[in-house]
Order: structure tokens, then sequence, then C-alpha cells
């Protein structure tokens, strides 16, 4: 009952959210709001896509940049070749995010989780240094990219990728949603809590870890892919840039793990910061508020802020919107 | 393999098991048949193999050399998960709750893994055990408020929500009252009374001895002795383990 | 054109950057092999350490080892004030301490990271010192003396180090917590004391490190994530808490990376750790050498 009406919420919010998105396109004037807006947009998908395995199994990803990069530079090689739309390239990217997500998956989640960390710092470094010596995307140099004309009902590409944007956060949401209430969420949690535990209570904890890991590279490929367009440019250096795993991490465990609200409360709240320190001091400073921040809420505030607004929070059987 | 229909087939065989750590042998060439609806107790000193006799039984551990045999399949090979899906369900020494979760959603683990396919919803299922267990008032703490009691059922609990056909209780009444020691133990006594194949390690030999139907002694990986609980108490060899001469 | 020349340059000269990866990595195999604190911080706190000695260096022209030798005890106190607030926050808690106490280390290497820069700026530093500067010849090919010393150094402090390990009473203490805390508990000892101190151990040995980071090459702030591969892949290769291992395991990854180098040019040369620690991770988790 409750679970049925949490869902008609839910979806009700997703269409006033995307509606509100689409008309804003249309009615303001401005460019700026947007360009601030997509990398907002973009860092609350990364987050809830960190999450899923990050959060709900507890393997802490460091090598979100390596999957945000494989995205970009997917979406690159697939425009230069053969000038696939948007669409085509996202769709792309996070079918080669799965493929690279079971890969890293099948070779270090059987280990202790600081294995598998290190193992995805690994990757992010091993796959970059191999697009800075392919030539045809670049190399170290980078590659500018003219952008296609706009389609319609949209009057500014920007605009257009703040909407398509947009529509990566409500499907990495729904997914994390999705996984939260279903038995490969309790089952997710479960090992998280005690691996052997859960595996001697039926739990396959190694075809779970796998799944969560495809899912969540799947999401942080496809959020990538429009990264070059956006900035009509990409280089190895700032699409692999170690930033976007930082971000990803600590916007997740600020905002709390438990629910899928959590990474979505801490990228509203710690993006629109960043832009507003980015823009007004420096980007030295604004890494190093992200740092502080996710220092302190590791020692003091477990939880993060979904944990603070509710001191006993807990992910319940039924669900919430 | 046909002969799992046949009614005094065991319920479990292991087969000359051996299970090296290193250069220690810490289970030395066992083999013991469980039959079905048996109240097994195993016994012996700290550090004898009991522990890691049922690591490799419920699939925590891969044997070197030797068979688990459960049902009339060779099981040795697969993963702990698949056992409890066959009905292998077991408690642990040291508890290992889910800690992020309440005592239901402890349960609703095993229920949504391991079961397949039962009418009633599954919070009704979990909360008949946890009545059963004595815990229906817990069902919707967090399991850091439990007491150490209240902790060991539990574990029992969500090893009966896999709903097995084979339970290992490992130490289920290690640092609990006399008091508490005789609730677990009725509790176990009337779970094997429901066609429910037990084997319990245990220290409280009062406890053995009430339990057990048939006692296995194991000293350094070793069997020493196997039968009755009073013949197997009355072994010199078993005194000699336990008395350390 | 690659011959058998140049295949011996690059040996030796591997060798000699082994041993050097070897000092820079001991420290982890303490912390992270023996102690098992996931202390991804252990590359920052390295290069940290350099611009101490790089800061010394330029503003009283110490000679970068001394300087090193100097901000050694300051270490100490640094890696007890580290492990105290890990344990009392993590350790001791217990609950979820993994995921949570790699992100501290993640986010206090970040921190030092940026706070390098907003001193120290993103350009290259270096030393200055007699030693640097100068080659020996050898026929065909040169080695830098600045080398030599780091390669006699590094040999000497990892040997020193496995020496206390094996021989005093406290290094055989922390090898005992190592392998059974419970044990040493019944003995009396307090195992999170001898833990602290061994942590303490591993962060002070970064001061001497840290002074031959910068004797071997320029230092830059972001250079320790270069390091997280080097350090964790000597550490996971040599098996974790071995300090011959150590040793065996470093020298081989300076030859890999030399010839790589050489070979196939420096382009490739960050992603070779990487590599042999995937590899290793892939193939025998425990270590090629190890227990």
């Amino acid at each position: 009952m409750t679970k049925h009406r949490n869902s008609i919420a839910f979806w009700a919010g997703v269409a006033i959210f995307l509606v509100a998105v689409l008309s804003m396109t249309q009615i303001v004037r401005n460019e700026y709001p947007f360009f601030a807006g997509y990398v907002i947009l973009q860092f609350i998908a990364l987050a809830v896509a960190w999450s899923i395995l990050g959060g709900y199994a507890g393997y802490v990803n460091f090598g979100t940049n390596a999957f945000f990069g494989v995205g970009v530079y997917t979406a690159v090689a697939l425009f230069k070749a053969t000038g696939a739309p948007l669409v085509v390239q996202i769709a792309a990217a996070a079918a080669v995010g799965m493929t690279l997500g079971f890969g890293v998956g099948l070779l270090t989640l059987r280990m202790r989780g600081i294995f598998f960390s290190i193992a995805t710092i690994a990757l992010a470094i091993i796959i970059e240094t191999f697009v800075m010596n392919w030539r045809f995307v670049g190399g170290a140099a980078g590659i500018q990219l003219q952008r296609p004309p706009v389609m319609a009902p949209f009057d500014s590409y920007v605009k257009m990728l703040f909407f398509v944007q947009a529509v990566l956060v409500v499907i990495a949401v729904g997914i994390a949603r999705y996984i939260q209430n279903s038995r490969i969420g309790r089952g997710l949690q479960a090992l998280r809590d005690d691996e052997l535990a859960a595996e001697c209570t039926g739990v396959p904890t190694l075809k779970l870890k796998l799944v969560a890991c495809m899912i969540s590279g799947a999401l942080m490929s496809a959020v990538g892919a429009p990264a070059a367009m956006y900035l009509q440019y990409a280089d190895p250096s700032s699409a692999f840039n170690l930033t976007y795993s930082v971000s990803a991490l600590a916007m997740s465990l600020i905002g709390g793990t438990a629910h899928w609200i959590g990474p979505v409360l801490g990228a509203i709240l710690l993006g629109s910061t960043q832009q507003f320190l980015a823009v007004t001091i420096s980007s030295e400073i604004n890494v190093l508020v992200l740092g502080i921040m996710l220092v302190l809420f590791v020692v003091a505030a477990p939880k993060g802020i979904i944990g603070l607004l509710r001191p006993r929070y807990r992910l319940r059987a039924g669900g919430k919107p | 393999m046909t002969v799992t229909t046949a009614p005094d087939a065991p319920l479990l065989q292991v087969g000359t098991l051996t299970k090296t750590f290193g250069g220690f042998t810490a289970l030395d060439n066992i083999s013991v048949d469980i039959r079905k609806g048996e109240r097994f107790g195993l016994i012996g000193p700290n550090g004898s193999g009991k522990t890691t006799l049922i690591n490799c039984i419920s699939g925590a551990l891969r044997p070197q050399t030797g068979s688990v045999v459960f049902c009339g399949e060779d099981i040795t090979q697969l993963p702990p998960h698949l056992r409890a899906r066959r009905g292998i369900a077991r408690s642990f020494q040291i508890p290992r709750p889910f800690k992020s979760m309440t005592v239901l959603e402890n349960l609703m683990v095993g229920l949504d893994f391991a079961t397949v396919g039962s009418s009633l919803p599954e919070e009704d299922v979990a909360m008949s055990i946890l009545t059963r267990m004595g815990l229906a008032a817990k069902a919707g703490a967090p399991t850091d408020t439990l007491s150490q009691v209240e902790l060991r059922k539990m574990e029992l609990a969500r090893a009966m929500a896999v709903r097995p056909k084979l339970l290992i209780s490992d130490e289920a009444m290690a640092g609990l009252s006399s008091s508490e020691v005789d609730e677990v133990l009725d509790l176990l006594i009337s779970l094997g009374e429901e066609d429910i194949t037990i084997i319990m390690i245990e220290h409280i030999m009062q406890a053995v001895m009430r339990f057990s139907e048939r006692v296995m002694c194991l000293d350094a990986g070793k069997i020493i002795a196997i039968g009755a609980p009073a013949e197997v108490m009355a072994n010199k060899r078993v005194q000699e383990a336990y008395l350390g001469t | 054109m690659f011959s058998m020349d140049l295949l011996l340059g690059a040996v030796v000269l591997g060798v000699l950057l082994g041993c050097f990866y070897a000092a820079v990595s001991v420290g982890l195999s303490v912390s992270f092999g023996l102690l098992d604190v996931p202390h991804v911080a252990h590359p920052a706190f390295l290069v940290l350490a350099s611009y101490g000695v790089y800061q010394l260096n330029e503003s009283y022209d110490i000679d970068p080892l001394v300087a090193g030798l100097a901000i050694t005890p300051l270490f100490f106190l640094f890696g007890l004030l580290a492990y105290r607030v890990y344990y009392e926050t993590f350790e001791k808690r217990g609950s979820d301490a993994g995921v949570r106490g790699i992100a501290f280390f993640f986010g206090i290497a970040f921190i030092i990271e940026v706070l390098i820069i907003l001193q120290f700026g993103v350009d290259q530093r270096s030393v200055s010192a007699t030693y640097i500067g100068k080659s020996w010849r050898f026929g065909e090919f040169r080695i830098p003396i600045r080398q030599l010393v780091a390669f006699a150094v590094a040999l000497g402090l990892t040997v020193l180090l496995a020496v206390y390990l094996s021989k005093t009473f406290m290094g055989r203490a922390i090898r005992a917590v190592a392998q059974d805390e419970e044990a040493l508990r019944l003995m009396g000892a307090n195992p999170v004391r001898i833990k602290q101190f061994a942590f303490g151990i591993a962060t002070a040995v970064l001061g001497i490190a840290g002074a031959l980071l910068i004797i071997v090459a320029p230092i830059e702030p972001t250079l320790d994530r270069a390091y997280i591969g080097r350090t964790f892949c000597v550490v996971v290769m040599a098996g974790l808490g071995s300090i011959s291992g150590t040793l065996i395991a470093a020298i081989i990854l300076g030859v890999a990376e030399t010839i790589v180098l050489t070979m196939f040019g420096a382009s490739w040369a960050p992603a070779i750790s990487f590599a042999m620690l995937l590899a290793v991770l892939a193939v025998r988790p425990q270590g090629l050498l190890g227990r």
C-alpha cells in the first residue's frame, strides 16, 4: 500500500522535475545558469552512481575518473569516427563502462575492500596512459570538437546538454532507488555488514557485487559521455581528473549512503558550494573544502547528512519514495 | 546417487577430509556420517579443528582433500550461498549480525535469498520464526541494542530463515548464564523435533550431554572418540584431551 | 636501437632506482602490510616530507639528508597522532570501518596535496647539494651521483628497519601484534600502544625517504599519485609486511620501469607500476614472495 503510494509520489516528482527543467530551457535566455547547472547535475548523477557500489555494497571506488574518462573518450572516438548523435554516444559509453565494470569487478571483487580501491586507482592511470598515447583522439594534447547543430525544441546546445544530464540524473536515481528497495539492495547491505555471514545466509555475494560494479560503471561512463560536447574539447588529464573521484566519493559519503537521497543532497550542497567557491576564490580552495568536509564527515557524522537529519536512520524493507 | 530417497541414508557424509594451513594440519582425514534428524554434538579442546570442520561443511573453507556430500550431492566445491540454498545453515561462534539492519531485516535476508517460493508474505514468515525464538518483541530493534542471549537467538533465527535441513550451531551458549543456556538448549531441542538435523559445537558439557544423541570428540584435527554421549565422556583419551595431560 | 649495452645500463639503473623505491615503501610495508591500516595517504606523507626537506634546504642551506633526519622526529609524532585519530574513530568502533577508514586517508591525502599547492605552488622544486648534478662515467654510460647516494642511503635505511623489526624487543612485538593481537594482550602488552608506536616508526622513516625523493628528482605537489602505484605495488608484490620481500619487489619494479622507459619512452612509464600491481592482484593477491 504505502510502497505503491511512494512509487506514485516518486514518479510524479520525477515528471515535475523533468517538466521544470524543460520549461527552464525554453524560458530562460541567459546560458550561464545552464553551464553551472550542468556541472551540478553531472555530480548528482556521479554521486548516485558511486553510491550503488560504494554505499550499498561498501566497496570504495577511487576510479570514478576512470569510468568518467572512458565515457568521455568513447563519445569522442565515436563522434570522430562516425559522427554518431549524442544519444548513441551516451548509450555506447554506458555499454563500455559496464564492460569495464565487469572486468574490474571480476579481477578484484574477491579481495578485501582496500585492494579493490587501489585497483581502481591503477585502472584509471593505466587507461589514461593509453589514451595519452592514442593519436586518433589527440593523445596528450587533447582534441577540439565541433558541436553539430542543435535539435528542436532547444535553441542552444548547452541547454540541450543540461536537459540530457537531467535525464541521466533521473535514470541514475531511478536505478538506485530500484536497487535499494529490491532484494538486490538487501543483499548488498548484508554483504557490506558481513560478507561471510551474508554468504552463509544464501546471498550470492560475488554476483551481487559484480552487478553493482557494472551498473555503477555504466552510469558513470554515461554521465561522462556528454562532457566532450559540453566543453567542445577533451584531453586526458582533465577527462581522467582525480577530482571526479574525490567529488563522487565525498558527495556520497557526506550526503549519506543509506538512502538514494543522500548522494543527491550531498551533490547539490557540495556542487553548488564548489561552483560558488571556484568562481569567487580559487579552484584549489574548492578542492580543499571538499577534502576537509569529507574527513570531518567520516570522522564525526558517519551516516552523513541524512543521518544528522534522522538520528536513527535505517534502510527499511518497504522503502521510502 | 539414487540412495537419497532411502530412509536411513545419511543426510551429510564427510569423507576423508583434510585441511591444512601452511604447515599446520587443522583437520586430518576426517570421515563421519550424520543421519537425518540426528542431534549431533561436536566437542574437543580449543584449536582441535571443530570450527574448521564446520567451515568446510558450510563452505567458508575448502578442504585440500576429501569430500562433503549433502543429500546425496557432492557439495565440496560449492560456494557457501549455494549450500545455504540446499539447506545448510549455521550460526557463528562470535555473533555476526548484519549491524545496519533490524532483527526482522536480518531474517529477511535469508528469506529473500535462500528460500524459494512461499505462499505467505515474507514478513509473516520472519515474524513466526521470531515468535518461535521468543524474539518477537525485538523484531524492529537494531541489532546493536540486543543482549548477548538475544544476539545468540537472533543468529539461530536467521539460520532458521534459510529453512535448513541441517543447522550448525557454533558455541551458541558461550558466555551465557546457566538459565540462558537452558533457554537456548530447549530451543535447539525443540527445533530438532521438527525434522531439522542439528550439529552442535559446545564446551558446556551438561548441555552436550542433554542435547546429543551422538557425540564426536576431536583433538589436534583427528577424531579420538565417537558414539553415545556417556561412552565418549568415559573415554580415557577424551578425558586426557580435556584435562590436557 | 636496443642493444645489450643498453639493457645492461637499464638493469644497473633499475637496481639503483629499485632500492630507492624500497626506501619509500618500507613505511607502508609496516603500516599497511603489518598493521592492516588502509594507508592510502602514505605517498602524500612522503611528498609532504620532501617539501619539508626542500624548505630547510632552501631557507638554511642544510644538506637534504641532514634535513630529512631533522624532520624525522616530527614525522614520528605526526604518525603517532594520525594512528590515534584513526584508531579512536574507526578501528575501535569496528562497524563500517572499511569504507570510512579508506575515505578518511583518501581525504587526508587530498588535503595535504592542496595545502602544498597553496603553500608552494604547482611548479617543480628541487634541492641543492654537492653530490647533485655530477655523474660517474663508465665507458658508455653515466650514473648520476645523486642516484648512487639515494641508493646507498635507501639500502641502509631498509636494512636498518629490517634488523630493527627482527632483532629488537619492540620490533618483535610489532611483528607479534600483526600475527596475533589476542596472544599479545594475554601476555599483558597493550596492542594499541604497540601499533601506534609502529605507525610512528613507519611515518618517521618518511623523513629520510622524503629527502631521497627530492634528491633523485625534482618534486611537484601531485607526485603522490604516481607513488600510490609504486608503493602499493611494491608492498603487495612483496607479500604484506615482509621487509626483505619489499627490497626484492622494489628492485623488480625499478628494473621493469627502466627497461620500459628505455624501450617505449617516458609516456608509458607511469602505468608500469599500476599494471604490475593489477597483475599481482589478479594472479597472486598474497604477493609473489610473501607468507
